[in-house]
């Protein structure tokens, strides 16, 4: 169909052999291999993360109940937030920029090939290291798994038990990881794009991980170096962070949300960037805005690093800490309903069709804007002191998280998969499932933001009687997204197996970018001669 | 046949000498590497920035220490400072202050008393951490002796009194007419954990 598909078939046929079996994973150096991995692994973890999600609302089904004991409830909503910020998403957005930016950009591979395997295959091990302790226990060594929470706040982890050294040592190899694949994913932009291809070019979505990119290298370190500070306090009789000798828990708050704040937009924009390519082809227009939208990149990454605090107004912060950071992290609103806009702007008064990513793609707009706007309330640091304990923060971080990332990553799971397996998926069960995910989801939060309004108080495994009623809706919410989730297990089976219809080049109608001119499957090696864009 | 806007003309070239791309690759990765090795080091240089930051501003309650008080007694206005104290969990003691507050003048010295009791059946060792509230209080409030300087102990069923003594800087906001010094005794961490240079 392209003069770019047909040369590159013509030349890769003679070397298109790949090594077979468990040798080709373990030791590949190949783009595409390396992002079919992450973006299993994430998938796979994903699933995990879901489970321990599932035993909590098992458990806050009923007050007084006793699905799990409070050390056990403890480690699932620790480890339901580790698994899905470090073992879910980050590896399944990394997934995409490893398969997607090199054809996007007409390059043969990413920059550094050995150094992309070594970024993947840390993440196994951290993900055992994580959940080891739990092994431990049922040999009657120490106590589990982490379970201060995923923020791991001083005291707390200074005291507890060996979980928060394996949670630790999982997050260096986790820093490790994302800092390897970060450097990559810059070098990879930076020097390897077709002749051409100008940075004002750039597809939206490699723009968006240039700055996440960038943002996980300012903003990670800090995060392990705290890890090794506390690490220090809980064996080597330093006081970092126990005020007994003289250390401050607040500082473990500082170092942790320096990361923790960054770390929003680093699950958000690589999604943003691909919600842009997903809208434009389903709306038959170009994307509205393409500058706008990369300023707005820009602006969010730095005004990211320069707001954590607003995670800590009930730290006993002075005023004028306080109104600092909440009009500093208000002022984030701008830059995101600048993406807003264009998003609109991109549909609006296109030829639109509603295929699954299509939809994926508007729940992503509606519930991450519902997430943003209640922000708005939290970033309040008058109204936070009210609503920071309770389950409206709670349901709002899920609107940004879930409503976002994870709406978009669905979306693009659905734009990408007849492109990477070479055929199409289930379109009736990719329909079941958005409408199951936007039915569960919201089921799942709304009784939240009621119930936190009303004073429900989060962290805890019980709850006063009277939220009985916002609690067992939550879960059936719940229970209904977890089976979701089936059904894209289901599509990317379907899909893989390759018995329906094959998806053409292009795949769909309004499909922009250079990755569209290639077969899908893409063969093993592409643009290995680069092609040249005007 | 149209392409993405920009994407229109694909024709094959030359590929660029590999050679000196994969050392222009390494260089950029190794140039980023140390960039990455710089926010560790901004990760861990934040301890004592973020001390010092505490002590400038009287973030956390964070108060100073002064070798004598040298500034003008201020005798047109009082504050009252008022004493709480509380033991940490570990820690088998009784401490209470003497007294629930005192008047001063800013500038003027004045001495505060506490009495702690070891309840337990040995010594025990204990570090007191102070604060002082309102924070924009915290950096007009300075110490000349305190007995949170050093680490203490008590035998079983020991009793003693400590003091502090310390002056409030006539800078303090007028508004400020009340001040609360509250002191948490911890199970000092070591033996011996006897630091020259006070924090709190
Ligand atoms: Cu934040």
């Amino acid at each position: 169909m392209s003069s770019v598909s047909a040369y590159v078939n013509e030349h890769e046929h003679e070397h298109d052999h790949k090594p077979r079996g468990l040798a080709r994973w373990l030791f590949t150096t190949n783009h595409k291999d390396i992002g079919i991995l992450y973006m299993l692994f994430g998938v796979t973890f994903f699933l995990v993360g879901g489970l321990f999600a599932e035993l909590i609302r098992a458990q806050l089904i009923h007050p007084a109940n006793h699905v799990l004991t409070p050390e056990l409830y403890n480690q699932a909503i620790t480890l339901h937030g580790l698994v899905m910020v470090f073992a879910a998403l980050m590896p399944v957005t990394a997934g995409f920029a490893n398969y997607v930016i090199p054809l996007m950009i007409g390059a043969p591979d990413m920059a550094l090939p050995r150094l992309n395997n070594w970024g993947f295959w840390l993440l196994p091990p951290a993900a055992v290291v994580l959940v080891f302790p739990g092994i431990l226990q049922l040999f009657g060594v120490g106590n589990g798994p982490i379970d201060t929470g995923w923020t791991i706040y001083a005291p707390l982890s200074v005291r507890s038990g060996l979980g928060v050294d394996f949670a630790i040592f999982a997050i260096v190899l986790l820093g490790a990881s994302s800092l390897m694949a970060s450097i990559n994913i810059i070098v990879t932009i930076f020097n390897m794009r077709a002749p051409g291809v100008t940075m004002m070019k750039l597809p939206l979505f490699a723009w968006s991980w240039l700055i996440t990119a960038f943002l996980l290298i300012a903003v990670f370190p800090a995060l392990i170096a705290g890890g090794l500070m506390l690490l220090t306090d809980r064996h080597f009789g330093t006081h970092f962070f126990s005020a007994a000798g003289g250390g401050d828990p607040v500082l473990w708050e500082h170092l942790f949300w320096f990361f923790g704040h960054p770390e929003v937009y680093i699950l958000l924009l690589p999604t943003a960037g691909l919600l842009s390519h997903i809208l434009s082809a389903f709306a038959r227009k170009p994307i509205f805005g393409y500058r706008a939208q990369v300023y707005a990149y820009w602006t969010i990454g730095v005004l990211s690093v320069i707001v954590w605090a607003h995670h800590m107004f009930t730290s006993g912060m002075p005023i004028a800490g306080q109104l600092y950071f909440m009009y500093s992290t208000m002022a984030i609103s701008i830059p995101v309903t600048v993406l807003f806009i264009c998003w609109l702007g991109t549909i609006w008064r296109g030829a639109l069709s509603f295929e699954t990513p299509m939809l994926f793609a508007l729940g992503y707009i509606g519930l991450f804007g519902i997430g943003g706007l209640t922000g708005l309330t939290l970033a309040d640091a008058v109204a936070d002191q009210q609503y920071h304990n309770s389950y409206y923060l709670v349901a709002h971080f899920h609107y940004t998280l879930f409503g976002g990332p994870i709406m978009g990553v669905m979306a693009a799971a659905y734009f990408y998969l007849p492109k990477i397996t070479g055929h199409m998926y289930s379109e009736r069960a990719g329909r079941w499932h958005f409408w199951l995910c936007i039915i569960g989801f919201n089921l799942t939060f709304i009784p939240q933001f009621l119930a936190g309004i009303a004073g429900a108080e989060r962290r805890v495994v019980d709850y006063p009687i009277q939220f009985a009623g916002f609690h067992m809706a939550s879960s059936i919410g719940a229970f209904i997204l977890g089976a979701a989730q089936l059904l894209l297990v289901y599509n990317i089976v379907v899909a893989w197996r390759g018995r329906t219809e094959p998806a053409s080049a292009r795949v769909w109608e309004g499909a922009q970018g250079l990755e569209f001119t290639l077969p899908s499957p893409p063969p093993y090696h592409t643009f290995a001669e680069r092609p040249a864009v005007v | 046949m149209k392409l993405d806007k920009g994407f229109a003309d694909t024709k094959k070239t030359e590929v660029p000498a590999v050679a000196s791309r994969a050392g222009a690759n390494r260089r950029l990765a190794w140039l980023l590497a140390l960039v990455a090795a710089g926010f560790l080091g901004f990760g861990f240089a934040l301890v004592p920035l973020y001390n010092t930051f505490c002590h400038l501003t009287g973030f956390n309650g964070a108060t100073g220490t002064a070798a004598a008080a040298l500034t003008p007694v201020d005798r047109t206005r009082w504050v009252t400072v008022e004493f709480t104290g509380m033991v940490m969990p570990g820690l088998p003691w009784k401490f209470r202050p003497a007294q629930r507050r005192v008047r001063v003048h800013p500038g003027e010295t004045a001495i505060a008393r506490y009495y702690a009791t070891n309840l337990g059946d040995r010594t025990f060792d204990g570090r007191a951490i102070m604060s002082v509230s309102p924070e924009v209080a915290a950096t007009h409030f300075e110490k000349i002796e305190c007995f949170c300087f050093h680490q203490e102990a008590l035998e079983p069923g020991q009793t003693r009194e400590f003091s502090v003594e310390f002056f409030v800087t006539p800078g303090l906001p007028k508004y400020v007419t009340t001040m609360t010094l509250s002191y948490a005794f911890f199970p000092s961490v070591e033996r011996g954990d006897d630091r020259s240079q006070p924090r709190s």
